[in-house]
């Protein structure tokens, strides 16, 4: 039960919550509603406090104009009254008729002639010092056992029969009741009348009813005058910054459309006012903007033409130089050994300088994003067989054991030219750099990438090193000897031809613990890839022996290849669970020498 | 008797390059330096094959290698610097039989040229019919109702070599190799632009192809007799 209700009240607050937030969330975005409501708020305190001031005002003047006209009147029915009892002594007995009578003639006459100032009023005429209401509860007091008085006394307060006692005249204002049960606010003025006898005492009550009136009246006209007054400034506040934000929002519209990269979106300007000139200045900043624009691309375009250019047209003198050295390198017989050697080394230079000049062309390309992808269902296996027969020569030239572990199908959607040169890159590196110790090939595929790892046991890479390798040009150790004569910008053209299939291409590298390089690929082509189906970092430390030469793994046994998980090398304990097999390098840290992960983030 | 051999390329050292590479291989060369002089050249001495440079002052190359296939069917070697899809494709289309990229080795320029000047090996009277083109293969000529088609030569080998085996599939690759003489294989693009002109010449309809049938995913093969 009590969950119950913990439970609703939960829901209550929170669907309170989302209205809150709606209308947070609309107060934030509409400046039109902030200055409707905040002109409204403001607006609205000013008109209350006039309205106070005002009614105030006139309920004041209405009250003092009242009791001008009632002192006059009372005045006058003094007048009257001392003349009527001018021979009447109040404490003989008769005297209550004699009373009644004047104060018949008096409230007659009054009503008559006097009306019109004061308006209607009552009239009370008491005789003794008593207190009125104590000794009667009617109007007219006992002949005999009170003291005579007329009209209705008992309304007539204690506070104000003290100073009339005196002999001063005194006003006071009470709420006299009414027939209807609710109170009416009267006006009493009170006064010594002389007689014959000792002083009596007369009150008259003027009933405000009529102000009253005239004042409820008067508030409701402010109230309402108020509320059409803050109606109409609400309204007025709308339209006028609805003309404010409505150049503005276009403004933001058009900004935004500008940033979405339609360059040639501008204001439109009218007039000469503020917005016009919001508007000419953001058209001018968008004009200068889209000229920089245009000038980067076109610098850009400039600098890819160029180079495109350049290797083209070096293509034409590189093409007599080649004939020319072949046809030298074809007649060496007939040289002397000096110049059969320099035939032979201008020859083997005209390959390299003909493979940077290709590769140069590629990197401009892929740089300019014109490079074409040609992609086809094939077995990644096929490409690591084609390729590690391109670099036979080196495989024979270092020595070097090269272990293909291919006993997993891989078919996925590639480029097959563009995985075969990333292959046979990372192969001729790792020749390159693996001290004619084992290089081993491993190939695996899950549901939805393929990847290739190429290891070697070499040189490896020295911490920091691993970020570098696919720089343009970078070399681990200048003073190097170098076999395969790679052009230097092999590996940052693998790592473009990667991403261009939306693949990784990472690197690993330990000082004398040789290097691992890892080409993910997604299985179809356009996939967006989470994790690879091989490790980045290697699990098991020594390389396998093997022969000289290229060794492919027997489908059955498979056992060519170190298995992919295994015993944690001691010195590595502790901070391979990254590492064991989900492929998430990413947590790759300062504590793992050299994982680098070269794709970008963002495809 | 050796083949004649004109080489159109404004790069002199180029040209002289070339000229030393194919004689010594034992070709008659002659040269010409601007594009525009090209056709003339063709028309007198009527010479086996053309080596046409792509990038020539005077004359686009391309311009070059429609006049000459317009009114010849000497089979054209383009030498292009470039080897963008769009270039090579707008090369073959323009007529020429092979391209090769500089720069190139002379050993493989030589087996492109021999390719080319190569002759199918031909028994006498042999006659082969696909739907209603007949071709008669010792007299280099195709029919259709005894109205003679022109094709180049090497449009007349890809259709021999399809029709000599009517049953056969032949893949882009075998296809390279047994009519443009490639060991490896290489561009298939070739194949494919010269297909399509090959169709545009021999099929009545070239969208709905009777004589050189695509098989899909695989290559080509020959329309029944």
């Amino acid at each position: 039960m009590a969950d119950r209700v913990s439970g609703l009240r939960r829901r209550l607050e929170l669907a309170l919550a989302e209205r809150v937030g709606a209308v947070r969330v609309l107060w934030r975005r509409s400046m039109q509603l902030r200055v409707v409501l905040s002109t409204v708020a403001m607006s609205s305190v000013v008109v209350l406090v006039l309205g106070l001031v005002l009614q105030t005002q006139i309920a004041d003047r209405l009250l003092q104009g009242k009791q001008q006209a009632a002192l006059v009147q009372a005045d006058i029915s003094r007048g009257n009254l001392e003349r009527d009892l001018a021979r009447v002594d109040p404490d003989r007995d008769g005297t209550q008729s004699t009373l009644d009578e004047a104060l018949d003639r008096l409230t007659s006459s009054g009503a008559g002639s006097d009306s019109r100032d004061a308006g209607a009023f009552e009239a009370v005429l008491v005789a003794g010092t008593e207190p009125l209401g104590s000794t009667s509860t009617t109007g007219a007091a006992m002949p005999g056992q009170a003291d005579p008085s007329s009209g209705p006394a008992d309304v007539v307060p204690p506070q104000l029969r003290d100073p009339v006692l005196k002999g001063f005249l005194a006003t006071k204002y009470v709420t006299v009741p009414a027939a209807g049960g609710a109170g009416v606010p009267a006006l009493i003025v009170g006064q010594p009348v002389r007689t014959a006898g000792r002083n009596l005492q007369l009150y008259l009550i003027f009933p405000l009813s009529a102000e009253q009136r005239t004042l409820a009246l008067i508030q409701s006209t402010l109230a309402l005058a108020g509320l059409a007054l803050l109606g109409l400034l609400a309204g007025i506040s709308s339209i006028v910054t609805r003309q404010v934000v409505r150049p503005v929002r276009q403004a933001a519209d058009v900004a935004e459309r500008f940033a979405d990269g339609h360059l040639d979106e501008r204001m439109p300007v009218y007039g000469d006012d503020e917005v016009a000139r919001l508007a000419e200045s953001y058209n001018e900043m968008a004009a200068s903007i889209q000229q920089q624009i245009h000038q980067l691309e076109e610098f850009g375009a400039l600098q890819r033409r160029f180079t495109s250019d350049v290797s083209h047209e070096l293509r034409t003198p590189l093409t007599t130089v080649r004939m020319a050295a072949e046809v030298l390198h074809d007649q060496a017989e007939d040289l002397d050994a000096v110049a059969r050697r320099s035939a032979q080394l201008l020859v083997d230079e005209l390959d390299r300088f003909e493979s940077l000049l290709g590769d140069l062309l590629e990197i401009s390309r892929l740089d300019a994003g014109v490079a074409e992808l040609a992609v086809e269902r094939v077995d990644l296996r096929d490409i690591v067989r084609r390729s590690a027969e391109t670099v036979r020569h080196l495989v024979d030239a270092t020595a070097t054991p090269l272990l293909l572990d291919l006993t997993e199908p891989a078919e996925a959607e590639v480029d097959p030219r563009r995985v075969e040169r990333i292959l046979r890159n990372l192969l001729a590196n790792a020749l390159d750099h693996g001290e004619s110790r084992p290089v081993e090939v491993r190939v695996a595929a899950d549901e939805h990438a393929v990847a290739v790892v190429v290891r070697d046991h070499g040189i490896g890479l020295k911490p920091g090193e691993a970020g570098l390798v696919f720089n343009r040009f970078w070399r681990a150790d200048p003073s190097r000897q170098r076999r395969s004569g790679g052009t230097g910008l092999g590996l940052a053209i693998s790592l473009e031809d990667a991403r261009l299939q939306g693949g990784w291409l990472q690197a690993w590298g330990e000082t004398d613990h040789g290097s691992v390089f890892r080409l993910t690929l997604p299985r179809t082509a356009g996939d967006l890839l989470r994790t690879s189906p091989l490790p980045l970092i290697p699990v098991t430390g020594a390389p396998a022996d093997a022969e000289p030469g290229i060794h492919e793994a027997a489908a059955t046994t498979g056992t060519a290849l170190p298995p992919p998980t295994g015993e944690i090398p001691a010195t590595r304990a502790g901070d391979d669970e990254a590492g064991d097999g989900d492929g998430r390098d990413d947590t790759a840290g300062p504590d793992r020498p050299g994982a680098v992960s070269g794709r970008g983030e963002a495809w | 008797m050796s083949s004649r051999i004109l080489v159109v390329d404004d790069d002199s050292s180029l040209a002289e390059m070339l000229t030393i590479v194919l004689q010594g291989e034992g070709f008659d060369t002659t040269v010409v330096s601007d594009g525009a002089d090209a056709l003339p050249t063709v028309r007198e001495s009527a010479p086996d094959l053309v080596l046409l440079d792509l990038m020539l002052p005077g004359m686009n190359g391309i311009d070059v290698c429609r006049a000459i296939r317009a009114e010849s069917g000497v089979p054209v070697v383009m030498l292009t610097a470039k080897t963008d899809t769009v270039d090579i494709v707008l090369g073959l289309e323009s007529g020429a039989d092979d391209y090769i990229v500089k720069p190139f080795k002379p050993k493989e320029l030589v087996a492109r040229i021999r390719a080319r000047l190569r002759q199918f090996p031909t028994e006498p009277s042999e006659q082969m019919q696909i739907g209603d083109v007949t071709i008669d293969v010792p007299a280099h000529q195709v029919r259709r109702g005894g109205s003679p088609i022109p094709l180049t030569p090497l449009e007349f080998d890809l259709l021999v070599a399809l029709a000599r085996k009517p049953r056969q599939v032949f893949t882009r690759e075998v296809l390279l190799e047994q009519v443009w003489g490639y060991r490896h294989a290489a561009d298939t693009r070739l194949v494919n632009v010269h297909v399509q002109r090959l169709r545009s010449k021999v099929e009545k309809d070239p969208e709905h192809p009777e004589v050189v049938l695509t098989v899909r995913g695989v290559g080509y093969k020959a329309g029944p007799p």
